[in-house]
């Protein structure tokens, strides 16, 4: 493991830093979230926040832009101490904040959001022509008329950028920025926030993807279960120190061996579905194939698709044509969940609490959600040992921590939960897996483990088809790789013959262009821009 | 700065501590309200708490009272476990009471064993039956099963009316709206010499144990839980909805059902104008009161038997006007239900702002 260095400030200026946190403490019932951490950020400096799930650093950027309150520490602000006590009051003193997820009207036009979050003098009649200058100066096309609902997502956070430098922020914070955008686009918002760092803006900008960072910022706090256990340049680091420092150990490499083709285990033929809320996305025409013995990731920016595919797939929504999902042979199309499991089908589903596992319930009483197949229930009543010992074992075999069968399942962390529920679906020895964004919001060591145990059941001969937004994590584990983008799906193509490049601009759409009669379908919401 | 703060875990300790919480805040409730009143205050919680209990024709009312109770409000927890909202069971045991005494009329004068388990298994089919057009319109329109289930109550109560006023009416009655007195053979053997006490308390407590055991015990008491606190998980493991909402409904419907023929063949003994005096609704209070759970609910239904009889007391032995002891019911009940936060949360005294200097 590397030691911490001394922080390496080529760009802190000398009237001192523009904001420094020092011994910021805030504890919740059960975690000490930041515990005395202290944060110097230079003006004009891109300052990294890295750290893995649950290491704080939400937190600590709430306490920045006065959404939680600390319970010690103190705020200074060029050099002055504050009390951030509420948002409004940050966006006075110049910060600006862009959240993971975005909150916006769908149905108000762009300029009607943006005037929503400014003070009664700067929202004036000009607004739209001002909203246009700033989005020309930084390159964020935008058109101050348009509705949110028909935006794209990389659309969307345009808006959310444009409406923090309208206020004329000297931080802005970004959260997770890239988590929905495509690699094109990603280097579009690089070059926006390098201006802004140019103009003397600093930006702290948190993420856990080590390669965005070692090319965009200048200086990196890591944080560790709520400390800050590291500082350094990234751009002196590589991606696998800078992982070191944030786990704190070595990662475990996912083992790959050559994938041996079976039989087809899921066959989609022809799927059309529509969607099922207004800013849902249908699904057109869509085929697919996987094989026993391979894993098929299904790449793509989350809202083209994905989530009705899922339903389709997993039984929780029917398709009337029984031919266009065919599960182990079968027609499966007009069969609901509970009649596919029995054909060997597993589903590890995207929402972990509420749809995964029950939140309010036992481990034990969540292993018999799906596993109840497995000689858990005789004469339909519930065998209590059996389902503990099952949970049992889960918990032992994948390394869950948790208090026993008996801990509620809300009591775990994501990632903890995650690999309950993977394990509770790959102890049923299923003959298809389907996982849905298996490592979202989970953190680094427990990803590597759930992407062992899924190149593990493929090499077992088991067919397993993985929908995700990591393109790295698709490249790392799967055999080959389709893309979904406005509701369609581009062929699948072998790992090995395609790049990150091709597949960002299959995500983009390209495809869909070039191929089918109309690009835009239905579905404005899922759309995607370059 | 007083603050509600959520517990990791829920507190086991107050699980328990909870109702003497509320008891405790009653009783100091009481102390003030009695004496405003012009009252002994330690005379009203006599009257109210010890003299309809101290001898055994009051002990067996209070348990005549609690067995539709209980009876109800299991029957209704399977279905509230399982967000499935049955307002109406008071309807349907108007409904079990009609069906029930339509067969003991039918039989009257029959001697033969069989006329009381007829009676209740009418009694069960006649409250399912109510119970199914909530779950049906639910189930295929989407229907509210809250509003469509309370207002069948007042169409089963009209059509206790017609027939009692019409086809029903006992023609030697001087004209009084009810039916014929059942004979023997259509009325509950009694228990307790002295007392209006019937077997129909081991029958309440037969479903009580039943219900227990499909609760927790059985796979699809299991699914019900899940479709109740989780909807997405119920979809995801493939438990279907329209199963869960016509069980609920239906699991309802019997006990109450079941509880109409238990007061028209117990302490009633023949069909009248009213078959109940609110059982069916108080029942909901008595289900969560118990706390959704079986073993609760039987505490909760000798409660709430209690109350209707110290209510009664009070009125007769203090002359204390009607409102004033529903407003020491409401107390009690209000105390119950307020006292459960503490289960979930603990109270935090904490000093206002001392973490960031001032600006």
């Amino acid at each position: 493991m590397t030691l911490p260095r001394t922080p390496v400030s080529d760009t802190v200026s000398d009237t001192g830093p523009r904001l420094a946190l020092s011994g910021i403490t805030k504890a919740y019932p059960s975690v000490v979230a930041n515990d005395a951490i202290d944060l110097d950020v230079a003006a004009g400096e891109i300052h990294a926040v890295l750290g893995e799930n649950g290491a704080g650093k939400s937190t600590l950027m709430k306490v920045i832009y006065g959404v939680v309150k600390p319970d010690a520490g103190t705020i200074l602000w060029e050099g002055k101490p504050v009390s951030i006590a509420n948002p409004a009051r940050a966006r006075r003193l110049g910060i600006g904040m862009v959240f993971q997820h975005f909150s916006l009207f769908e149905t108000l036009t762009v300029a009607e959001n943006i005037a929503l979050s400014l003070d009664r003098e700067r929202a004036g009649g000009d607004l739209p022509a001002r909203i246009r200058e700033v989005s020309a100066r930084y390159g964020l096309p935008l058109d101050p008329d348009r509705h949110v609902l028909s935006m794209s997502v990389g659309e969307r956070q345009r808006v959310e950028i444009v409406r923090c430098l309208l206020q004329d922020p000297r931080l802005l914070i970004m959260d997770e920025p890239t988590s929905v955008l495509t690699p094109q686009a990603v280097e579009k918002l690089f070059e926006t926030l390098r201006r802004l760092s140019d103009e003397g803006c600093s930006i702290l900008y948190i993420s856990h993807k080590l390669d965005e960072i070692r090319a965009l910022c200048t200086r990196a706090t890591v944080l560790r279960g709520g400390k800050v256990t590291g500082a350094c340049d990234p751009r002196r680091e590589s991606s696998a120190s800078l992982a070191r420092m944030m786990i704190g150990g070595d990662l475990p490499r996912p083992q790959h061996r050559a994938a041996k083709l079976g039989e087809a285990r899921l066959v989609v033929d022809g799927l059309t579905l529509a969607a099922d809320d207004p800013f849902g996305t249908s699904l057109s025409d869509l085929h697919l194939t996987v094989h026993a013995g391979e894993i098929v990731g299904i790449a793509g920016v989350s809202g083209n698709g994905q989530k009705e595919l899922m339903a389709a797939l997993s039984g929780e929504r029917t398709v009337d044509s029984p031919g266009a999902v065919r599960l182990m042979g079968t027609p499966a199309g007009r069969l609901d969940a509970e009649e596919r499991r029995a054909l060997g089908l597993a589903f590890v589903p995207e929402e972990r609490l509420g749809r995964g596992a029950v939140p309010e319930m036992s481990l034990a009483e969540n292993a018999l959600l799906t596993a109840h197949r497995q000689d858990l229930v005789r004469n339909g009543f519930v065998r209590t040992d059996a389902v503990r010992g099952f949970a049992a074992e889960t918990i032992a075999q994948f390394n869950v921590k948790a208090g026993g069968p008996d801990a509620a399942a809300r009591s775990l962390s994501g990632g903890n939960l995650q690999k309950f529920i993977v394990g509770r679906e790959i102890r049923q020895a299923p003959k298809l897996m389907i996982a849905a964004q298996p490592t979202w919001g989970v953190d680094v060591g427990a990803a590597a483990q759930i992407r062992q145990a899924l190149i593990d059941l493929r090499d077992a001969g088991v067919a397993v088809l993985v929908v995700s937004e990591e393109l790295d994590e698709l490249f790392e584990i799967c055999d080959r790789l389709a893309v979904i983008a406005q509701g369609r799906l581009a062929d699948a193509r072998p790992t090995r013959d395609t790049n990150a490049e091709e597949i960002g601009l299959l995500m983009a759409g390209s495809f869909i262009a070039a191929g089918t009669e109309s690009g835009r379908r239905l579905s404005p919401a899922g759309a995607v821009d370059v | 700065m007083i603050r509600l703060e959520a517990r990791p875990e829920p507190s086991r300790t107050f699980r328990w501590a909870s109702p003497l919480i509320a008891f405790g805040l009653t009783i100091a409730i009481g102390m003030v309200l009695f004496p405003l009143m012009g009252k002994n205050p330690f005379d009203a919680l006599h009257a109210f708490f010890i003299k309809p209990v101290d001898s055994a024709y009051g002990v067996g009312e209070l348990l005549l009272k609690a067995s539709p109770l209980m009876l109800i409000a299991t029957g209704l927890a399977a279905g509230y476990r399982a967000n499935v909202w049955n307002i109406g069971a008071e309807g349907q045991l108007t409904l079990g009471g009609i069906a029930g005494g339509g067969v003991a009329l039918a039989l009257h004068g029959s001697t033969s064993p069989f006329v009381l388990p007829l009676m209740f298994v009418a009694g069960i089919i006649g409250g399912m039956a109510w119970a199914a057009i909530p779950a049906w319109l639910r189930t295929r329109f989407n229907a509210n099963e809250i509003l469509v289930s309370l207002m069948l109550v007042y169409v089963a109560t009209l059509i206790l009316s017609i027939l009692v006023h019409g086809a029903w009416r006992d023609p030697e009655g001087f004209n009084f709206p009810q039916s014929k007195m059942f004979t023997e053979s259509a009325i509950l053997p009694n228990l307790l010499p002295e007392t209006r006490l019937n077997v129909g308390l081991f029958v309440a407590l037969a479903v009580v144990a039943a219900g227990w055991v499909f609760m927790e015990k059985s796979f699809t008491g299991y699914q019900m839980r899940v479709a109740g606190l989780a909807p997405a998980a119920a979809h995801y493991a493939g438990i279907s909805s329209p199963r869960t909402v016509w069980l609920g409904m239906l699991i309802g419907g019997a006990c109450a059902g079941l509880a109409g023929v238990g007061e028209i063949a117990g302490p009633i003994g023949q069909l009248q104008a009213s078959v109940s005096p609110g059982y069916g609704f108080a029942a909901i209070i008595v289900a969560f009161v118990g706390r959704l759970n079986p073993v609760g609910i039987v505490f909760a239904s000798l409660l709430m038997s209690l109350l209707y009889l110290g209510g009664e007391s009070a009125q007769l032995n203090l002359a204390l006007p009607s409102a004033v002891t529903g407003l020491f019911q409401g107390t009690l009940l209000f105390f119950l239900l307020a006292a459960d936060v503490f289960i979930h949360y603990r109270i935090r005294l904490r000093r206002a702002a001392r973490s960031t200097a001032p600006a």
